[in-house]
């Protein structure tokens, strides 16, 4: 066997403006079944949407958005979480979206529990898209979440910024039954900008 | 070396990525880098499980001949251009394979056309060749696509900046954290020496592991040209951070 160095990690490039359609199939921003029509996930449902936003408020059109979180236990599917709690495997764990001509996305998905106790129930946040060389990073978290208090990431930001990783919910709307509508926005730069993640 | 039985996933640890082998998040000439790049700091913060953990993908849900691009799937018929066997292993960065795991790949067709409605270049679009592909990372690492090489295609409103034959690569890796999107470029193109995004790489070592090198062709005595790209993400073994 040989031995060589290896590299570092290979160098990322934007993912561009023909990010194919056919890799963002009906349902992909849909987490609440594995496939549609499959058995539904347990836990509350969140109706998400929000718009990308570039400087000087222009809609960030045609990026991809991803997004990965725990089921409503607060557990992940994923072999690195070696807990003895069952995990819902009718949940989907990740999705995607393209952001339409408004910079407009939205997911349908559940409200994840607190993965450890002490950090509060959010959703990680992957932005891709072009004049992004590298990818965005950020989390989402939920209004009204009293671990929001304790959790270390939000410690750590000033007001301002820490109230632009929480999202608002939607004004309420008839016929939505118990589904939670939340509203996050993202501003990849300028006025209002998020906070990313160091990666 | 761990003893990991195989195909048990390596639970492993991520160190922030190094800036002189990853692209500057603006480029001249590019101007979406500059309205969509944060000006602020990004935020340190202790990654956790969310981070650790990531997507997996079952092997069942892709269809047989999504790792062949050269062929239309409904017609049988061949697309336009020269047929390339792309083979490649993915690695963490302590040289240990990324195993059973997603690759996503997609390419202008050999005219230097996307299927896409962004795409105004008015080259043809060819009725044979979707520009799409999907292929698992085998138990050692490695990956194969049958596809034709991509022609190269002009920027618009770039001062007549031509895009150099690429291939998109989208990879998922171990966690979120080994989360990679990137382009593979051919070795002896005189369009790479002034491409924007190569060049974002500052360093040069980095820059030549972007470009895939020549290889035999695997399918011999059937002719096509033979590349190899080989991909290492992030992470390296660890010991887990969380059992509870």
């Amino acid at each position: 066997m040989k031995h060589r160095p290896v590299p570092p990690p290979t160098p990322s490039q934007t993912i561009g403006p023909f990010f194919p359609p056919h890799l963002i199939p009906p349902g992909a921003n849909d987490l609440t079944s594995r496939a549609p029509g499959a058995p539904p996930a347990a836990g509350e449902i969140v109706l998400l949407s929000g718009r990308i936003i570039g400087e000087g408020g222009k809609p960030a059109v045609n990026a991809l958005i991803e997004i990965w979180q725990a089921d409503a236990a607060g557990r992940f599917d994923h072999p690195a979480d070696r807990r003895n709690t069952p995990v819902d495997r009718n949940f989907a764990f990740w999705g995607r979206a393209r952001t339409d001509g408004e910079g407009g996305y939205r997911f349908r998905t559940i409200k994840p529990g607190s993965v450890d106790g002490a950090s509060a129930p959010h959703i990680s946040v992957t932005i891709l898209g072009s004049g992004l060389m590298r990818r965005l990073v950020t989390r989402m978290y939920f209004p009204d979440a009293t671990l929001n208090e304790s959790d270390p990431l939000l410690r750590s930001l000033d007001e301002a910024r820490r109230r632009r990783l929480i999202a608002r919910r939607k004004s309420p709307r008839g016929g939505e039954g118990e589904e939670l509508a939340l509203v996050f926005d993202i501003v990849l730069r300028g006025e209002g900008e998020t906070p990313f993640l160091d990666d | 070396m761990s003893k990991t039985p195989p195909g048990d996933a390596v639970l492993a640890a991520f160190a922030r990525y190094d800036d002189a082998s990853q692209p500057s998040r603006v480029v001249a000439g590019y101007p979406n880098t500059r309205t969509r790049t944060p000006a602020a700091a990004p935020v340190v913060y202790a990654p956790g499980l969310s981070e650790i953990t990531g997507p997996t993908f079952d092997p069942a849900a892709l269809r047989p001949g999504e790792d062949n691009l050269a062929v239309a799937p409904d017609t049988g018929r061949r697309a336009i251009g020269q047929i390339i066997v792309l083979t490649g292993r993915v690695g963490d960065e302590d040289g240990r394979p990324v195993r059973h795991s997603l690759v996503e790949l997609w390419q202008a067709n050999g005219a230097g056309r996307y299927i896409h409605g962004h795409d105004d270049n008015d080259a043809p679009l060819d009725p044979d060749f979707t520009g799409v592909g999907r292929a698992m990372t085998d138990s050692e690492g490695y990956y194969r696509f049958v596809t034709i090489k991509p022609g190269a295609y002009p920027v618009p409103d770039s001062g007549n900046w031509w895009r150099p034959p690429h291939i998109h690569f989208s990879l998922f890796g171990s966690s979120a954290m080994s989360r990679l999107v990137t382009q593979m470029y051919f070795p002896g193109e005189p369009l790479n020496a002034d491409d924007r995004l190569i060049n974002s790489v500052p360093d040069a070592a980095a820059r030549e592991r972007l470009v895939c090198r020549v290889v035999e062709n695997p399918l011999a005595p059937t002719p096509a040209l033979g590349f190899a790209f080989d991909i290492v993400l992030r992470g390296r073994a660890a010991t887990p951070w969380i059992e509870a």
